[in-house]
């Protein structure tokens, strides 16, 4: 304060001596100018800069922070500063924790750049927080009227409610004649693949209803998926894998992997991942034609797979009610789960790869956190479903029979007795699956394929650098070789896909040690503090004594700071989470005897 | 009810016409982008294969001299002269954009020893073993016009090295005593000696006008203040240091190459130990020059290599060598940070990128975009395991801790410092 007031003097002093002095007239009109003096300083900054430049520099730092809220005109900015981001939509874009540095002041090179990179850090957040405010599209919604139930609303009505592109959203595709359909949509949502049980295959452009091509293999069909674009896909018939062209040429028949059952492909590492009836998980890499990997689970025939598009882990059920996890740098499964009584029926994780749905014989449909392996919610449906899967934005769809029911708000663990939409199809569903930028669900049946209509299922926003449903030939085979460059090495699938950026402590713990026994001691303790002796009698020994209790002390009194620190944190967190139960949860009589 | 169902127009999603870019809408959400980590380790591979893919640093030989080149000068103001003398007394003036000698002056007799160029690039200074320093103009003659120096001056005893004031008209030479001289007059306005017999290499600091280093044959390194009237103080070492060159950009770090394979890093104000002692080659290092940013420096040695070593780490980025280039008695860093030269024995100057798998040229902004994210990818990653070996070395035997006295491998270099 007082440094203020000396420099605002010295100011003054120096402009009354550069200005002619002040008439009786002037008084006022001084007075009236000292307020708005802040920005009116230029002409004289240069005189006075040569005399008492640090003090001239601060008040030009402080004087570009204050024209924050002040203008020429003297008004004043209501909102000054940055505009505030809600907390929701950085914490949408944090990755990790902020670093706390704690280390000692010695090490100056490296706390500046952890600085530095901190800062960079929290530049990138905040403008991808930014950015998210204009991103162009908004989901869709279905919300009945007061008495009308959004799963009694037909599909008739919401293709007539709707502008006639959407409309057309909602068709059917009569083909009874080849068997009970199986579906997948290509990764940008553009085409459709469809594969009857009994040797069908077509690929169609399903919004301009383009048939790429269609072809009838004349043997069983147990699975269909597209490789990397929609250029080639792969067929799981009868005995053997065959790979075909977007024109239905076959390219080549695989004899390694036989029996086919499912099949995913892990985009991202280009690996078709395989189970088959005889145990066998097979991973074929595609853009090299080698068979990376095949486990022999020993756990019967594998009939219900998914994959975890966060980590690539491929997730089989089994009739024993266990769900196992694979890795193909594995020959034991990553995990084995128990959760159905019965045989698991289906299985579905989200893309975050946070959740878990599966449904089993025993009529259940449960919710797991797959991230730390906890059940969340358990749901009875009166008949089971045979096929789940999951859309971006997290609605679900459960198939039994011939109805297939979408789902909102499933990691909610509200009641699930009023699914969100419903619709009937003509024949037992064979296979659901969401179209990926769309709100359209793809039903495959005995009778053929419908697509139904979904608001609210489908991500608004695409990013075209990663799938583009409008790119062209040129931004197609330009996205195929950075995506070829950008392959991931099987090597580095495992459960936390960020396992590289993490400090590998293990290791550096292991070589500490080993260092140590080689040197003899170890050269990263600190050392014990020694005072300096001083003279004119201030190093007796007392005096001594009582300057290393004094740094005992301190470090005493920092580590005591700490702990206080963290149990008040912690208190906090408790508080915060007892009131926010006391706000929502409704208490009961026996709530008394819940903890 | 009320419904909306996601319908784009593909107006806003296609470009209008072939002529014009293609729209590329942006989605940050993390659960659009899986794999970050791996796929940033992947490209991060790539960076660093494909820098080795790309790495040819060798760009041009100037050939022309007819004994070894025995010194190089930079000009003060100009990036494509450069000039050089060799070791049967021609200086040569080169254009290194079009590679080829301008012109040729016979100097001495005997070795140049040593060339400097003046501040403002008009002319430059030469000494030579017939001890003159002889000052001549950076310009042609004109035609038919005899190449005369502007000023010789004798002297009594040879002349080793010479380096000129940034902006004053002054300049110093050294051979038995350090000497700085005025332009103006033909004799020494100031003489320095400490007991030492001869002296291989004079520099001028770059930043701290005012002061001046020399190596000395009495294994020492001498600093002086011009102006004062002795020299400020000197350190010893363990075996004779051939140059030095002082850091561009930090007033009191400077370089020195010695005879013990090994280059040195001292800081002026402390010269009990050095700041960095860099370890990579294996036969004596004869020159050293300092890239304009400050950070890295470039050696030449005995051992036909010239290395590029960062300037706080203890070994080299990169050494480059051919089959052709003997014995490197001088290098130079180009002022434009992008080149590097080299004069050796076998009477060639070669050209090399001191970045070796940089592109030249002008690069569009996409390029220059992509070789600065690389360039962060592979900082990021130049920690992991696959990029980096670590060597373990056990002992035999454990002394009890504390018995013997840690030298470390720093103070084992020096043995004293006089003031």
């Amino acid at each position: 304060l007082l440094y203020i007031v000396f420099y605002g003097v010295s100011r003054l002093i120096l402009r009354s001596y550069l200005k002619p002095p002040k008439r009786y007239w002037e008084v006022n009109a001084g007075e009236e100018n000292g307020e708005a003096e802040n920005t009116d300083v230029s002409p004289n900054q240069d005189n006075i800069s040569k005399e008492q430049p640090d003090k001239i520099r601060d008040e030009r730092r402080q004087k570009k922070k204050r024209s924050h809220g002040s203008f020429i005109s003297g008004k004043k900015d209501p909102f000054p500063g940055e505009a505030p981001i809600p907390n929701e939509q950085l914490k949408k874009f944090q990755r990790g924790e902020k670093f706390q540095v704690v280390i000692a002041f010695r090490l100056g090179k490296v706390k500046e750049t952890i600085l530095r990179s901190e800062a960079a850090s929290d530049l990138a957040l905040k403008q991808a927080a930014r950015y998210d405010l204009l991103l162009p599209e908004e989901s869709g919604f279905l919300e009945g009227d007061d008495d009308e139930d959004t799963c009694t609303i037909l599909q008739e009505d919401i293709a007539d409610a709707v502008d006639i592109t959407s409309g057309a959203k909602y068709f059917n595709l009569h083909l009874t004649q080849f068997g009970p359909y199986r579906l997948d949509y290509s990764r940008t949502g553009r085409h459709l693949l469809l594969g009857g049980k009994r040797g069908h295959v077509s690929c169609i452009e399903w919004q301009t209803k383009n048939l790429t091509c269609e072809i009838n293999v004349m043997e069983t069909i147990h699975d269909v998926k597209w490789l990397h674009s929609e250029a080639m896909f792969a067929v799981a018939q009868k005995q053997w894998l065959y790979i075909y062209d977007s024109k239905g040429i076959e390219l080549h028949c695989i004899k390694k992997f036989n029996n086919v059952l499912r099949m995913q492909f892990l985009p991202y590492h280009f690996l078709l991942a395989t189970a088959s009836a005889t145990g066998f998980l097979q991973y074929l890499d595609v853009s090299v034609g080698k068979e990376v990997s095949a486990i022999g689970t020993k756990l019967g025939r594998l009939d219900v797979m998914a994959q975890n598009p966060h980590n690539a882990i491929v997730h089989l059920g089994h009739p024993n009610g266990t769900v196992s996890l694979w890795s193909p740098n594995q020959r034991e499964p990553l995990v084995k789960m128990l959760c159905h009584r019965g045989g698991v029926r289906s299985l579905t994780v989200d893309r975050s790869g946070t959740y878990m749905v599966t449904s089993g014989l025993d009529r259940k449909l449960k919710v797991y956190d797959i991230r730390a392996f906890k059940a969340l919610h358990s749901y009875f449906l009166p008949a089971g479903a045979s096929c789940l899967s999951l859309s971006q934005r997290g609605l679900l769809s459960a198939a039994t029979g011939d109805v297939v029911q979408v789902y909102r708000d499933v990691w909610g663990g509200g009641s699930m007795s009023k699914p969100y939409m419903a619709h009937r199809v003509r024949g037992a569903v064979w296979g659901v699956d969401y179209c990926p930028f769309e709100d359209v669900l793809g039903i495959g049946h005995e009778a053929g394929f419908t697509s139904m209509i979904v608001p609210g299922a489908g991500e608004p926003n695409f990013d075209a650098l990663d799938m583009n449903p409008y790119r062209s030939t040129k931004q197609r085979q330009e996205w195929e070789v950075k995506a070829l460059l950008d392959k991931v090495q099987p090597e580095l699938i495992g459960l936390d896909p960020g396992l590289l950026s993490k400090v590998d402590q293990a290791t550096f713990e292991q070589k500490h040690k080993e260092r140590v026994e080689a040197l003899g001691y170890d050269p990263l303790a600190t050392e014990k503090f020694k005072p300096r002796l001083k003279k004119r009698g201030r190093s007796s020994a007392g005096a001594v004594e009582r300057r290393k209790k004094k740094v005992a002390h301190e470090d005493q009194k920092d580590t005591i700071r700490k702990t206080v620190e963290e149990r008040m944190e912690r208190e906090n967190e408790r508080k915060v989470k007892a009131q926010e139960q006391a706000e929502h949860g409704t208490r009961t009589a026996l709530d008394r005897f819940k903890k | 009810m009320k419904v909306k169902v996601l319908c784009r127009n593909p107006d806003d999603y296609v470009r209008e016409t072939t002529r014009d870019i293609q729209r590329v809408p942006r989605n940050y959400d993390r659960t659009l982008h899986p794999f970050e980590v791996p796929r940033e380790y992947t490209r991060a591979l790539n960076a660093t294969k494909m820098e080795r893919l790309f790495a040819k640093p060798f760009v041009a030989s100037l050939g022309g001299h007819r004994d070894g080149v025995s010194c190089l000068a930079k000009h003060a103001k100009s990036l494509s002269t450069v000039l050089s003398g060799a070791c049967d007394g021609e200086v040569k003036v080169w254009n290194l954009s079009r590679r080829e000698c301008l012109r040729t002056i016979p100097a001495h007799e005997g070795f140049v020893r040593a060339i400097c160029s003046r501040f403002c690039g008009t002319s430059f200074f030469t000494v030579g073993d017939d001890k003159t320093v002889k000052q001549w103009r950076m310009e042609a003659p004109g035609y038919r016009v005899r190449e005369e120096p502007l000023n010789t001056i004798l002297g009594k005893a040879v002349y080793t090295g010479i380096d000129h004031h940034q902006s004053e008209g002054t300049f110093a030479t050294c051979g038995q005593t350090v000497d700085i001289w005025d332009e103006q007059r033909t004799s020494p306005i100031r003489s320095f000696s400490w007991g030492v017999d001869s002296f291989s290499c004079v520099r001028y600091n770059p930043v701290e006008t005012e002061l001046l280093a020399s190596c000395a044959s009495d294994r020492s390194i001498v600093l002086y203040d011009m102006r004062e009237s002795t020299p400020l103080k000197k350190v010893i070492m363990k075996l004779r240091s051939n140059t030095l060159c002082w850091n561009p950009m930090e007033a009191y770090n400077f370089t020195c190459s010695n005879e013990d394979y090994n280059l040195y890093t001292y800081d002026m104000r402390y010269l009990e130990t050095p700041v960095t002692v860099h370890m990579d080659h294996v036969s004596a290092v004869l020159d050293v020059d300092y890239s304009p940013t400050g950070k890295e420096f470039v050696s030449a040695s005995f051992d036909r290599t010239i290395r590029i070593f960062p300037k706080d780490k203890g070994h080299s980025r990169e050494v480059y060598h051919t089959k052709r280039m003997q014995h490197v008695i001088c290098v130079r860093w180009s002022a434009d940070n992008k080149y590097v030269l080299s004069g050796s024995d076998e009477m060639n100057i070669r050209v090399w990128k001191a970045n070796a798998s940089e592109k030249l040229g002008v690069l569009t902004s996409r390029e220059k975009a992509a070789v600065q994210y690389n360039q962060k990818l592979k900082a990021k990653f130049k920690n992991h395991p696959k990029v980096r070996r670590i060597a373990h070395h056990p002992t035999r035997s454990t002394p009890k801790p504390g018995s013997v006295p840690i030298v470390t491998e720093k103070e084992k270099h020096v043995v004293t410092v006089v003031e």
